[in-house]
């Protein structure tokens, strides 16, 4: 037996739309907590807070890792000499002024460093994430016969000077980031806040 | 009552309720293979046997793995030194990695050499290729497991790729991670995609894989349609059937793989480097990159391509186009069978352009593979980006050459190949 045609198929319609349209939003509803519980939990979130760093022993040229939200963060003082560097030849360098935003408003300078001489940077590759090597001295290495100094990333070869910024015509595309930070005495650097309240 | 009627009688209730003797003979014992098939038609079995493999060492490693950032390591430390034969599981399941992907490519090239992907077997073509993709996903999440250096920074690499997405990217890559690092959270997602969602995926997929085949049946080497030509039962000519014939070859194919399979798995386990990377036996440091980081030999290819693309374009970072390009790399299979426009199907009847350019593809695949595995130079970034053009060229002018090219004629029955 064929099935009778509904006496109204335009009413028929708009009720099977409306019930299939309900159905999709409920599934979307329904996908929230699913994709939600992909995010950083609270317990990740919390191990974002800041960690308090004593810089007092740290010598000129030398270099502190510490360990925040889990990635490496370089702490160094700049000898003057290496200042003199810094500020000397920006021809090479991709963004020399820290145009964008990879660090804070108080870092946005020619040595991007809060207090002048001891730079915080990242120690995470823009490119995909690599910590980078420290190689203070300006002298010839392999990647680079005229090396001036600063980190090189194993992975795929990018180059950033003293002060995090990065070369042009490498895989990095941005300078490496700064994370907020300030100092809360003379020896106690706070990586993880601003400490502006 | 003879015992033969009586397990006929038991055959007829079985396939009263379920249609065990009609799924035995439309799948074994009546498909029609062609009887033209060549050394190439062996991989499709080796790779369903690797499979079941993985799944096996897989179940019994995941007994004694803990997929936590503080112990993954020593876990699996204490399978390798304390559980009974459990180096020996472990070397099967990272071998068995590596050979599913060398099984894999020769599978696939055989779909290109013969034209497998052609009317009217795309979807078993594209069903295959969905197999690779999820094959990738697999060999990844794997090999971020054992919580090693490599594995550690392979997965931050790899994550990373999508922070290259403009505008969304950063924050993708945080969800993907489910932290601002890769770490614990991240080790344990994975984990749960390579054991539960990745197989069920795979399983799914190759049955539908298997299942399209066996609606069109087998291509041959030499592109004939064999359904052309039927007996008076309507089975075509120039097939035997696969359950005895066919399985036969492939049960020795089985038994040579075996003996390849079992020299590396006992006498070279970590392959030189290759299978299981030396830097993989230090635990996990986030806060130390190791000196240089290259992935399984099986990604390599495209790892070269997304070195090789160093410059931007359209207002597009160099870092997004080389993943896209790398993406792009393994999607294009995908269209393969509608930009090949040839009347032909297998490359022995092609013309002079096809066979040029399968070669070239050929050549570009293994150099990118070297490419991949060695730091680069300014010489090496130029080759990776000559041969990604020629990689690329073997699809992208595919419309063309197959067109203008002269083929020679297809024979109508396997005898006059």
């Amino acid at each position: 037996m064929q099935p009778k045609s509904p006496p109204n198929p335009i009413r028929r319609q708009l009720l099977t739309s409306i019930t299939s349209l309900l159905g999709f939003v409920g599934v979307i509803f329904a996908a929230i907590p699913f994709l939600s519980a992909f995010k950083p939990s609270a317990r990740a979130e919390a191990a974002g807070a800041p960690v308090k760093v004593n810089i007092s022993k740290l010598s000129p040229g030398e270099l502190m890792t510490v360990e925040w939200r889990g990635m490496p963060v370089f702490v160094y003082k700049v000898s003057n000499e290496a200042q003199n560097v810094l500020s000397a030849d920006k021809s090479k360098l991709a963004d020399p002024n820290s145009d964008q935003q990879q660090q804070p408003e108080y870092a946005q300078n020619d040595t991007r460093s809060r207090k002048r001489g001891i730079a915080v940077v990242k120690g995470v590759c823009t490119h995909l994430g690599c910590a980078p090597k420290f190689y203070p001295e300006a002298t010839s290495q392999d990647f680079d016969p005229n090396w001036q100094g600063g980190f090189f990333c194993p992975c795929h070869g990018s180059k950033f000077d003293l002060a995090g910024r990065v070369y042009a015509n490498v895989p990095a595309p941005t300078n490496l980031e700064v994370p907020p930070h300030y100092f809360e005495t003379d020896s106690t650097l706070v990586i993880g806040s601003d400490g502006a309240s | 009552m003879t015992t033969d009627t009586r397990t006929k009688r038991f055959l007829n209730w079985i396939d009263f309720r379920f249609p065990l003797t009609e799924v035995f003979e439309r799948h074994l014992s009546k498909y029609p293979a062609p009887t033209n098939l060549n050394i190439w038609y062996l991989f499709g079995f080796l790779l369903i046997f690797v499979l079941a493999m993985q799944i096996i060492t897989g179940l019994w490693l995941m007994m004694n793995y803990t997929n936590s950032a503080e112990e993954a390591f020593s876990s699996v430390e204490y399978i390798m030194r304390d559980v009974e034969y459990g180096w020996l599981i472990r070397y099967m399941h990272a071998a068995g990695a590596s050979a599913f992907f060398a099984l894999i490519y020769l599978h696939m090239f055989r779909g290109m050499m013969y034209g497998s992907y052609q009317k009217p077997r795309e979807l078993i073509w594209l069903g295959g290729w969905f197999t690779y993709l999820i094959l990738m996903a697999e060999g990844f999440t794997g090999y971020v497991l054992p919580w090693g250096q490599m594995s550690f920074w392979a997965a931050q690499v790899i994550i990373s790729l999508f922070s290259s997405i403009p505008i969304v990217g950063e924050d993708l890559a945080t969800w993907i991670r489910g932290d601002y690092l890769v770490s614990g959270i991240t080790l344990s997602r994975l984990f749960a995609f390579h054991v539960v969602l990745l197989p069920i995926l795979l399983i799914a997929i190759v049955f539908f894989h298997i299942l399209a085949l066996h609606e069109i049946g087998s291509n041959n080497p030499d592109g004939i349609d064999v359904k052309k030509h039927l007996d008076e039962d309507g089975v075509p000519l120039d097939t035997k059937p696969f359950f005895p014939y066919d399985i036969s070859h492939d049960i020795f194919a089985l038994g040579v793989f075996l003996i390849i399979f079992c020299s590396v798995v006992f006498f070279f386990p970590t392959g030189g480097g290759y299978i299981i990377e030396y830097v993989n036996y230090e635990p996990a440091n986030p806060l130390s990159t190791p000196a240089h980081i290259v992935p399984s030999w099986y990604y390599t290819p495209f790892y070269a391509m997304l070195r090789a693309v160093d410059f931007p374009l359209f207002g597009l970072t160099a870092k997004f186009l080389g993943f896209a390009t790398m993406m792009a790399a393994v999607a294009i299979f995908a269209v393969l069978p509608w930009l090949d426009r040839s009347p032909v199907k297998s490359i022995k009847y092609k013309g002079i352009l096809s066979k040029t350019f399968l070669g070239i593809f050929v050549v570009s695949f293994f150099a990118l593979c070297y490419l991949g595995m060695v730091p680069p130079t300014e010489t090496k970034t130029l080759l990776s980006k000559i041969f990604t053009l020629g990689y690329f060229s073997y699809f992208i002018l595919m419309p063309i050459y197959t067109r203008i090219e002269k083929c020679k004629p297809v024979p109508e029955r396997v005898a006059e190949a």
